[in-house]
């Protein structure tokens, strides 16, 4: 029916909070019921609107953490301090309350795990919350294409997904590595500093293998990294980008 | 002020252009560079959402959205792809 499927109109759904995991001390994961969700693709973004007792709104743009296969969808929301809505996330919401959410949205920064080719993820803090469903969409899939994900962090307390991810790189052609980027970050063994040309190139994929690169995280990041990549051989059709996507907005 | 790409207004996009807009391809009147509309420049922080060609800074789009009415300005294109069927 693809070809005469009719072009679905976006709407807000009501979404009920199913589940709540505290990732970091400022970071949770919040899972939704939505009753007609019509399911989507590894690193497509959903809308979330609040609404006040007075009427006021407020709506933000949040990935998708939940791979496409599960029941619920997941949001993962860093708390802002000086935020309008992700206090209110992080602080207030409790199970069984309800939001609204509007998607999914947005084809570009997406993953199939039908593509055979090599896939570097890269993430710089709460950038990698579209890699959790992509990771997790691959081993759901079964997909053996290598997926290797480098994601930087300030320190082991701001990692997010830590257990999830030390299980998920045990699985076929997923691979995980951690930097992590303050000064004081602990003495335990691991890598540490940025994601620079000298981590891409020890810890990337080569670039002859022809790798789809994802990219995402704060601005300056993104920019540093696509263009390094570009400059070891990656070719820049090949990699997308995003720019602080992932936990959202204030 | 905090830059976030076309990603972030995927669904604002969505709303407007009644499809997926993030890999629909604008052209930019200033500079003439084409590139889907993720790879926008976006600032939210203001009443509406301003969008900037990556590579010249050029606005492209402005978005303001009042009592559901979206006003669109779309006059930085010199050329927009219709949304794509995701």
């Amino acid at each position: 029916m693809a070809g005469t499927a009719l072009r679905r109109k976006l709407i807000w759904q009501p979404a009920t909070v199913t589940g709540l995991v505290a990732e970091t001390s400022n970071t949770r994961s919040i899972a939704f019921a939505v009753p007609d969700w019509p399911g989507h693709r590894a690193g497509q973004h959903v809308d979330l609107r609040l609404t006040a007792e007075d009427g006021y709104q407020a709506e933000r743009s949040y990935s998708v953490a939940s791979a496409p296969g599960d029941p619920h969808v997941v949001l993962t929301v860093e708390r802002l301090d000086d935020g309008e809505v992700s206090p209110y996330l992080d602080d207030e919401l409790r199970i069984g309350d309800e939001v609204e959410l509007r998607g999914p949205v947005g084809g570009h920064f997406v993953w199939e795990s039908t593509c055979d080719s090599p896939v570097l993820l890269v993430a710089g803090g709460s950038g990698v919350v579209q890699f959790r469903s992509m990771l997790l969409h691959h081993a759901a899939a079964g997909s053996t294409v290598p997926m290797r994900l480098l994601y930087s962090a300030q320190s082991r307390e701001t990692l997010i997904y830590a257990d999830e991810f030390t299980r998920l790189g045990g699985s076929g052609g997923i691979d995980i590595r951690v930097t992590l980027t303050r000064k004081n970050s602990g003495t335990r063994p691991g890598e540490r500093g940025r994601i620079d040309r000298d981590f891409l190139t020890r810890t990337g994929l080569p670039p002859a293998g022809e790798p789809l690169g994802y990219v995402c995280g704060p601005t300056a990041f993104v920019e540093t990294v696509a263009n390094t990549l570009v400059d070891l051989g990656h070719r820049p059709e090949r990699i997308r980008t995003e720019r602080f996507g992932g936990t959202g907005t204030s | 002020m905090t830059t976030f790409d076309g990603n972030a207004i995927a669904g604002t996009l969505n709303a407007v252009f009644g499809g997926e807009m993030t890999t629909a391809n604008g052209t930019c009147a200033c500079c003439g560079a084409t590139e889907p509309l993720a790879q926008l420049r976006v600032y939210r922080d203001a009443p509406g959402v301003v969008a900037r060609c990556a590579h010249c800074d050029a606005i492209l789009m402005v978005i303001v959205e009042k009592r559901g009415i979206a006003c669109v300005d779309v006059s930085g294109f010199a050329a927009l792809e219709e949304p794509a069927q995701l």
